[in-house]
């Protein structure tokens, strides 16, 4: 649903010339781009739309230069797809794209799910959503599992009146900030049909695939590398076997569940450490992981990780 | 003859446009200072605490936030004065750093100077403004 911005084709003769090449490697998309694509595992849809939209962006400022529109285009995003699945992680890549084109002022993105919009009792609605509006003022607005601030059950719900200062702000302070509302596709096609003034407020829908059990696994290496850890060979097989079966499981949050799942590998890893080492452990024992830690998990017993494991919070969105 | 309320920063230049406003307040943000919004009439230059309007704005990155605040504050409050105040938390402690008027009634009236006489030929004086004389909230060309 992009908007006819490129579509317009030459208008009438320009009044001088804008270097596109020379516009993507100065404005800094390029880096970001890149950063992307090298960063980020998988999700090829993603960067694919991701790379359009930012080449519709860089024309329509081009076009802006040369005064050929003048309304700020609409930026407002919808984001679906399954947990764990890269999302705010690519709504803070798309504040940082947005700032660098110049389309909003700070790049800063503000996180927030309904509990930060909506009040408890009447009249204290609208002073939270704007609290919250005047803080990402200038950045990007991430409303994280948007579909909760619409309760059809409940036709007194406060959460009407957060969508409806939500829904004033996108249209009338485009050029302040953008708002990406984000969530499991099919109750934000729920949510889009039960609030049409969204869905034609929304110019880009960017859907997140799950990540392939061979992508996942190279996102565990990097998590891993990043925290200087490593697995061994037999860890890596083990690791491999409990993300097939992990997927099949309830509550399968793609890279968030392989997250958990390696903060408990380091769990038992130090716990064997410790029962087990005599003597001094050298850097390598201290950094890598057996293929024991892995296997003890749960998942290979066929219940579910993390069940009554006190002090660990579920993965919900 | 009109008199012209001169509190705070800047209060001997012309009035603020929008947009240097929202210059200064992106200056205080970007220095980490927390900005709110006040208004009186009763603009007497000992009545230091003026009532806020809504909150003090913490961990607001960008002018336009203080801005739309400013222009609800505008809607209701347009016939007072309105101020700025920049405060900073960095020493461990709230202190004022920027506080100016963005905002005056269409009218100033301005203060009488009372003189009261006292033994010998002492004198007493004391400011009054001439819209303090009403009610609070009719003050200043409210209907």
């Amino acid at each position: 649903m992009t908007d006819g911005g490129t579509s317009g084709g030459e208008g009438p003769s320009p009044p001088g010339s804008v270097d596109l090449r020379a516009a993507f490697e100065s404005s800094g998309v390029r880096d970001i781009l890149e950063e992307l694509d090298r960063e980020l595992v998988g999700l090829v849809p993603v960067k694919r739309r991701i790379r359009e939209i930012s080449a519709l962006l860089l024309v329509e400022r081009a076009r802006r230069e040369l005064g050929l529109s003048h309304e700020p285009p609409t930026l407002h995003m919808s984001f679906t797809g399954n947990p764990g699945t890269g999302k705010t992680t690519v709504a803070q890549r798309m504040a940082d794209l947005l700032h660098r084109l110049g389309y909003i002022r700070r790049g800063h993105l503000v996180s927030v799910t309904r509990d930060d919009l909506v009040g408890q009792y009447i009249g204290h609605t609208a002073p939270k959503t704007k609290e919250v509006l005047k803080k990402a003022m200038g950045g990007v607005l991430f409303i994280d599992e948007a579909y909760y601030l619409y309760r059809a059950e409940n036709e007194r719900d406060y959460g009407q009146e957060a969508i409806e200062i939500l829904l004033q702000v996108m249209e009338n302070r485009r050029d302040d900030l953008v708002v990406i509302l984000a969530g499991y596709a099919d109750r934000m096609e729920t949510f889009f049909t039960a609030n049409p003034g969204f869905r034609s407020r929304i110019a880009h829908h960017v859907d997140f695939p799950d990540y392939s059990d061979g992508e996942l696994l190279e996102i565990a290496s990097t998590m891993l590398a990043q925290q200087s850890y490593r697995l061994s060979a037999e860890a890596e097989e083990a690791l491999r076997r409990y993300i097939g079966l992990r997927r099949e499981q309830p509550h399968f949050a793609n890279a968030r569940s392989i997250r958990n799942a390696l903060d408990r590998a380091r769990l038992r890893q130090a716990n064997r450490l410790f029962e087990s080492s005599e003597g001094p452990v050298d850097a390598d024992a201290l950094s890598t992981l057996e293929a024991v830690d892995i296997l003890a998990s749960r998942v290979f017993q066929g219940r579910m990780p993390g069940e009554g494991m006190p002090g660990k919070v579920r993965s919900r969105s | 003859m009109p008199m012209r309320l001169t509190q705070g920063t800047f209060s001997f230049l012309p009035d603020l446009t929008d947009e240097q406003i929202t210059a200064q307040v992106q200056y205080c943000l970007d220095r980490g200072w927390a900005v709110n919004i006040e208004f009186t009439d009763d603009p007497h230059p000992r009545n230091t605490y003026w009532e806020m309007w809504g909150h003090p704005m913490f961990d607001v990155a960008d002018a336009g936030g203080v801005m739309m605040e400013l222009a609800e504050c505008r809607k209701v409050y347009g016939d007072r004065y309105i101020r700025l105040s920049a405060f900073d938390s960095s020493p461990g402690w709230e202190s004022l750093r920027l506080s100016f008027i963005v905002n005056r009634p269409a009218e100033e009236p301005g203060f009488r100077l009372e003189r009261q006489e006292l033994a010998g030929r002492m004198m007493r004086y004391t400011t009054h403004p001439y819209a303090a004389g009403k009610p609070a909230g009719e003050r200043y060309g409210n209907d």
